[in-house]
């Protein structure tokens, strides 16, 4: 059993003036590896600390926050990478709703923005439309983001722009269909991001890169589509 | 008290992979629908499913929806209805299908077709040698699947209400059902959906047990609001442990895992389900796996310090196979269970998966129950879909893959019904009773009142360890006996919870004590109708009725082939005839089961 110290941004509207941060500990057994582990032991002492959370496995993309002044998930975590007191604060650049608790509408408005299902206005063939692996391959490590946010939320350009700016995470999906060898809808997608703001203010800083907890790799996805574009043009 | 009101012709709860594709049916035929959802749809559990979805497509071998047919009767161990087995087998590969055109990313066979791997219990020619039949995207196949479903409803303009969760359901006194009440997490306000036609896809309750593959929002809300509102809950004995979970951490392993090569080995290396089941070896079903592990561990043959776990093994792999179709899987070994599966076998032990009992429904998803000597009158304005629901196309035991398929095809098929009602119906709504939301308000006032209680955590803990040790892998008939008692005093504990944050804004604590209060309904459910059941079928398997001759492994087709259903009213038991008519095959007959 071991003590742990934690200092966690606290604001619930209906009772707060402003945010304030709280210093709370907790004890933890070994089984607690991650910080979702940590986080459920301190709700059962605090049931008012209010924080998003499902599928504890990395995969509904429920539990991201700002942890230690880095964007990640609480799930995948490891308490014993933390250090001391453990800083917990919402998703940087998105309205508070409560506690650890943002307001995500800006962040999906965006992600509906691109377009975000696959367009073939072909008559759909009785069996599947074929696909070779090579071209599947190409959807790999742009399928498999979770929506948690923590790419656009570490975003400066999102920070200032969330309004225009499509951000990190819906430029990933955009391109997750334009290298679909199913999808028809190119020039169209091109068109919706051509645009002082949609997708060129990107400036590659890599934030998104160095905080998404699947590993993924959007500033290569935004530069790929930068590719197509210049080569639409030329 | 005003509470405000919203019409529509289709109210769905849940946005998961059922209530997903029941929304697709209704938007795209112009239906005014609303789906609510307590997290953003693609945060819906669905997206931990892993392995992949079962259809005969034949893509890398013969293959055909009778044998799968054969496969899903003979996993259910002939508790699944074959009218309902056979209409989801027969509509595996147009679902599939359909969704690889939404723009499912599924993997693929170098001719460009869906890729194909083998799964537990799926075989050939009637239970002959194992089948590719389960179509995957790696190991992510619920992510992929999940995600191409909400994208069609974007694209389909579905509305939804995220962050809303439903309270109860709203019934008139000829029964029918007129939607439900629902909180706004947000601001905590209390709202009305009336409809025409109510879905409830509210996925399982796995959440009652302690040692759990499921998510933290799978606290069975739609068989909480059914029970309470006089529906009764079919099967609900019938829980699968799945045989891979990380050992401690609960998560899940998938089956794809053995599928694609992986070995279950003892303390002593050994490849132990040769001796249990000769044929599918680390492929038969679920609930053999499990109980050879558990059979193993209490032998004394696990592994570990404390000798409580199995090995699964994939170090025999090649690292590029893992690495293309295992990503996930490497990601989780190294994430929860400290280790490279590359090199080094996987800690594993059963964990508490699957709910194959839920909502009584026919494979139209129209919500049935007894009446008057009929045992499957539909309860008007109701349906049911999904894991929530119990057709019953799992019996006493799903098959791997077919859950995903389930809910494709019955999510698709009550759409569909949905669309046919509700079009058949008048133009104007049925009136609301008066009391539409009243149970829903005391309910929260009970809540908002409540001084020294108890703490929601704590109560919520002492059923899941009851659970566990009731009703787990392997039934015993005195602590079934206990069990049935425990929990009505852990249900005693659920009505005076306390919670100390009063906020109206996101107050999660206010969810997590309304959640505990369907999570009972369920346990008891369950525990009630386990110690009802004095045989072994699938999943249940109770020391009291053990192989004989006469009764092969326990099971007794003489007086117990029927459903369970329960009613929270009493808590009594009621039976009902399993279907064994199919559609237009003939009847799949009953057999001894073995792997």
């Amino acid at each position: 059993m071991a003590t742990v110290k934690f200092s966690i941004y606290r604001y619930d509207p209906d009772k707060d003036d402003k945010p304030y941060m709280q210093d709370i500990s907790v004890e933890l057994e070994p089984i607690d590896r991650k910080l979702l582990d940590a986080m459920v032991k301190l709700k059962a002492k605090d049931d008012s600390l209010a924080f998003r959370r499902s599928c504890r496995e990395g995969v509904c993309g429920s539990d991201a926050m700002n942890i230690n002044g880095k964007n990640g998930l609480a799930c995948l975590t490891d308490m014993d990478s933390l250090a001391q007191p453990i800083v917990l604060r919402p998703l940087p650049g998105l309205p508070v709703v409560r506690d650890l608790i943002v307001d995500m509408t800006q962040f999906f408005k965006q992600y509906h923005s691109i377009k975000p299902y696959l367009i073939n206005n072909d008559p759909a063939p009785e069996r599947e439309r074929l696909q070779s692996p090579e071209d599947r391959e190409e959807l790999n490590g742009l399928y498999e983001c979770i929506l948690c946010a923590c790419c656009s939320t570490s975003c400066p350009s999102f920070w200032w722009n969330p309004d225009k700016f499509v951000g990190p995470a819906g430029l990933l999906a955009a391109y997750r269909f334009l290298a679909d060898t199913r999808d028809q809808a190119t020039n169209e997608r091109l068109d919706n991001l051509e645009d002082p703001y949609r997708l060129f203010r990107c400036h590659s800083i890599m934030n998104c890169v160095d905080v998404c907890p699947k590993g993924l790799n959007p500033t290569k996805a935004i530069g790929k589509i930068k590719d197509m574009m210049v080569r639409r043009a030329v | 008290m005003n509470i405000p009101v919203h019409k529509y012709d289709a109210v769905i709860v849940g946005a998961g992979g059922a209530g997903l594709r029941a929304a697709i049916q209704l938007s795209e035929a112009g239906l005014k629908t609303a789906v609510l959802s307590k997290v953003f749809p693609t945060r819906s559990h669905t997206v931990a499913a892993q392995g992949g979805v079962a259809a005969s497509l034949g893509n890398s071998e013969e293959d055909h929806w009778h044998w799968h047919m054969y496969d899903t009767v003979k996993g259910s161990d002939w508790l699944g209805d074959q009218d309902a087995i056979e209409f989801m087998c027969r509509k595996a590969n147009e679902v599939v299908v359909e969704l690889e055109h939404y723009g499912m990313p599924f993997d693929r066979l170098d001719n460009g077709k869906i890729y194909q791997r083998p799964f537990g219990g799926h075989m050939s020619n009637f239970g002959e040698r194992p089948v590719r039949r389960s179509c995957a995207a790696a190991d992510r196949t619920g992510h992929a699947m999940l995600h191409a479903m909400y994208q069609r409803n974007v694209k389909a303009n579905t509305q939804f209400f995220v962050e809303w969760m439903a309270l109860d359901l709203i019934r008139d006194v000829d029964g029918t059902v007129l939607g439900v009440t629902a909180m706004e997490m947000e601001t905590g306000e209390i709202h009305i959906f009336h409809a025409k036609a109510t879905l409830f896809a509210t996925g399982g309750a796995g959440r009652i047990f302690h040692s759990s593959t499921n998510a933290f929002i799978n606290t069975g809300d739609g068989l909480g609001m059914a029970a309470r509102a006089g529906i009764p809950l079919e099967d609900m004995e019938f829980w699968q442990f799945h045989p891979t979970g990380v050992a401690g951490a609960g998560v899940l392993i998938t089956e794809g895992v053995r599928g694609e090569g992986g070995i279950l080995r003892n303390s002593s290396g050994e490849r132990f389900m040769e001796r249990y089941a000769p044929n599918a070896k680390d492929l038969a079903s679920r609930d053999v796996v499990s109980r050879a592990m558990a059979t193993e561990i209490k032998e004394g043959r696990g592994c570990g310090p404390n000798k409580d776990y199995v090995l699964l093994d994939i170090t025999h792999l090649e690292p590029a196979t893992i690495m293309k179709r295992l990503p996930g899987i490497r990601e989780i070994a190294i994430q929860f269970a400290g280790v490279d599966p590359i090199k080094t076998p996987i800690p594993v032990v059963p964990t508490c998966h699957y709910q194959m009992g839920g909502i009584p429904t026919n494979y139209s998803g129209r919500v049935v129950i007894p009446q008057g000597g009929d045992y499957n009158v539909p309860v008007m304005g109701f349906y049911a879909a999904g894991e929530c629901a119990c057709a019953s196309v799992h019996g006493a035991n799903r098959l791997g893959t077919n859950s995903l398929l389930d809910l494709l095809v019955f999510g698709k098929s009550s759409g569909e019904t949905m669309v046919d009602d509700i079009k058949a119906m008048p133009a104007s709504h049925r009136e609301l009773p008066k009391d539409a939301a009243d149970l829903s308000l005391a309910r929260i006032a009970r809540l908002d009142g409540q001084k020294s209680g108890e703490n929601v955590h704590e109560v919520r803990l002492a059923m899941q360890r009851t659970m566990q040790g009731h009703a787990g892998v392997f039934r015993f008939k005195n602590l079934l006996a206990e069990g049935v008692e425990m929990i009505s005093q852990v249900e005693e504990r659920v009505k005076r919870t306390e919670i100390k944050d009063k906020s109206q804004v996101w107050n999660t604590a206010r969810t997590e004590a309304l959640e505990l209060e369907n999570l009972i309904e369920v346990a008891k459910a369950t525990m009630v109708s386990a110690n009802g059941r004095t045989e072994s079928r699938g999943a249940h398997v109770r020391d009291d009725a053990v192989d004989t001759p006469e009764h092969p492994d326990g099971r007794n087709d003489q007086e117990w082939l029927k459903h369970t259903l329960w009613f929270r009213d009493g808590n009594r038991l009621d039976y009902k005839p399993v279907n064994m008519k199919p559609l237009t095959v003939e009847t799949i007959a009953l057999k001894k089961r073995a792997y």
